[in-house]
């Protein structure tokens, strides 16, 4: 079912000046579809505007090491990604196993666009109108078994198509995993586009994951496979660095990377003299997803 | 030794001031670039490497300065202030663009300096650099005379903890920083007693010395 985090709607029932508004000037995702759900029209009240990052940075700035290491590398070499076709191994715990062909999934699935904050490791930050689903829908179609506890996530491999896979800079495949909750989330979502347009190969082309609330590098790109398991599946930065890259990787300004502090960020395209914007707790989005982790030691499951 | 010849005849009348003026010129163009945007999305990353790289392009030219003459004949020497300088100017910026830019704020300055050992690491680098920056000039030379030579040893390790910095902050197990510490660390083991050898036996002078 698609649509459930409607927070574009409700604005517009409530304030309809709204809907002479810039389209890409819709409201952010403080009201997330459990709030909205919950609270119906208190809602609005929360909104505040997210305007997206500028098209040429969002696809020539980013991180996709699978193509180099240097942040306008994808851009550079990511053309030789082939994406058609395109098929996704769903296996493990689930009712109906087996490729599902991309064109399928597109057929089955309602696209709608979400303006999210989108938080690097590295403290960099952009906004970005992704266009897509809920992943939650596409787990449905596979039918998860109730001993499913994690989903696990696999880039491609290609070596004749990547660059960057050619050196060892962490362990290939990129993999990728979330706990069963936290992929059931509305605000968890497969991309297949962004600003309106197909997705491009440097930003993961042609589904990716979106999982707004935690670092950038958990919004795995170029999906081949996702496999339902009952354990914590190992995953890509923390096989490399446990102490810097937890499994959870959660934003959060009060736990610091090893290496740099997360008490702020830089906004993409702010320029040479903007101020830094202090690290929001769940990249903004505490109110939809702390209740996912209550009680739990955040610093220790970083 | 015949293509040093001519080489050195030609350098002999390129002025070392050119290096000056080619480092700010640089260094002043990066900035405008970044300051109109013509630098991607986000320039003050992109400033910091710029200037981090190039203190470390020319930490590699100051230390081959030695090894070049030694080895090749070719004769850098009357370079090799402009070049130690200008570094020390480009490790500066990248510290205030950095400081001033990146962390904007001194609270914040010191913590980086105090808790992420790749901070502490470049600021070494850079306290090392700074009584060799200060002591860049005739007046110094003559007046420290020999401890003139043993201070400026100290670029041995700045070069060093630059190249670490560097390795340091990347993530990943990325092959461009081992390089350039790889190469400093060649250029400073061509310094040892093993590597002197050779020169000894080709030069007969030192050789008739050695034996007297």
């Amino acid at each position: 079912m698609a649509h459930r985090w409607k927070n574009t709607l409700t604005e517009r029932d409530v304030t309809p000046e709204h809907l002479f508004l810039n389209r890409r000037q819709m409201i952010g995702a403080s009201a997330g579809a459990a709030g909205l759900a919950l609270a119906g029209m208190a809602a609005p009240a929360r909104a505040e505007t997210l305007e997206p990052s500028d098209f040429d940075d969002v696809t020539s700035y980013n991180n996709f090491y699978e193509f180099g290491t240097g942040k306008k590398d994808p851009a550079k070499h990511a053309h030789m990604l082939t994406t058609e076709p395109w098929t996704v191994q769903i296996d493990g715990l689930v009712d109906r196993p087996g490729a599902y062909a991309f064109e399928d999934i597109m057929k089955k699935m309602t696209i709608e666009e979400r303006i999210y904050r989108f938080r690097c490791v590295e403290r960099w930050a952009m906004i970005v109108p992704w266009n897509g689903f809920e992943l939650k829908d596409l787990l449905d179609l596979a039918g998860v078994q109730s001993s499913a506890k994690y989903v696990a996530f696999e880039t491609a491999l290609r070596p004749e198509e990547m660059p960057g896979v050619s050196s060892n800079v962490i362990e290939w495949p990129y993999v990728e995993g979330l706990r069963m909750d936290e992929a059931m989330h509305p605000l968890t979502m497969v991309a297949t586009g962004i600003y309106g347009r197909d997705m491009p190969n440097q930003n993961g082309a042609p589904l990716r994951l979106v999982v707004p609330w935690k670092y950038g590098y958990k919004s795995i790109k170029s999906i081949v496979r996702i496999s339902l398991v009952e354990n914590e599946p190992p995953t890509a930065w923390n096989k490399y660095a446990p102490n810097e890259y937890g499994f959870y990787s959660n934003v959060n300004p009060n736990r610091d990377h090893p290496r740099w502090s997360q008490e702020y960020e830089q906004l993409l395209g702010s320029g040479l003299f903007a101020e830094k914007i202090p690290t929001r707790m769940f990249n903004g989005y505490e109110e939809e997803v702390a209740s996912l982790y209550e009680g739990m030691d955040l610093i220790k499951y970083h | 030794m015949e293509i040093a010849a001519p080489i050195n005849g030609t350098l002999r009348r390129v002025p070392a001031w050119l290096i000056y003026v080619v480092s700010a010129g640089y260094a002043a163009w990066v900035f405008w670039q970044g300051a109109t945007g013509a630098l991607g999305p986000n320039p003050v990353e992109s400033i910091e490497h710029a200037y981090g790289e190039a203190a470390l392009y020319l930490l590699i030219a100051g230390l081959a300065v030695t090894p070049l003459r030694r080895f090749a004949g070719l004769n850098l020497l009357k370079f090799r202030r402009a070049i130690g300088l200008a570094c020390f100017f480009f490790v500066l910026a990248h510290l205030i663009v950095w400081a001033v830019l990146d962390v904007q704020a001194l609270s914040r300055v010191w913590a980086g300096i105090v808790k992420r050992p790749y901070i502490t690491v470049g600021m070494a680098a850079f306290a090392l650099l700074l009584p060799l920056a200060v002591t860049s000039n005739n007046l110094s030379v003559r007046r420290l005379g020999p401890k003139w030579r043993q201070l400026h040893k100290l670029a041995y390790p700045a070069a060093l903890l630059g190249a670490l910095h560097y390795v340091m902050l990347v993530k990943g197990w990325q092959i461009e920083p081992l390089i350039y510490l790889g190469i400093i660390a060649a250029l400073l083991a061509l310094r040892l007693p093993f590597f002197s050898r050779p020169r000894r036996k080709m030069a007969p002078g030192a050789a008739a010395r050695s034996q007297s």
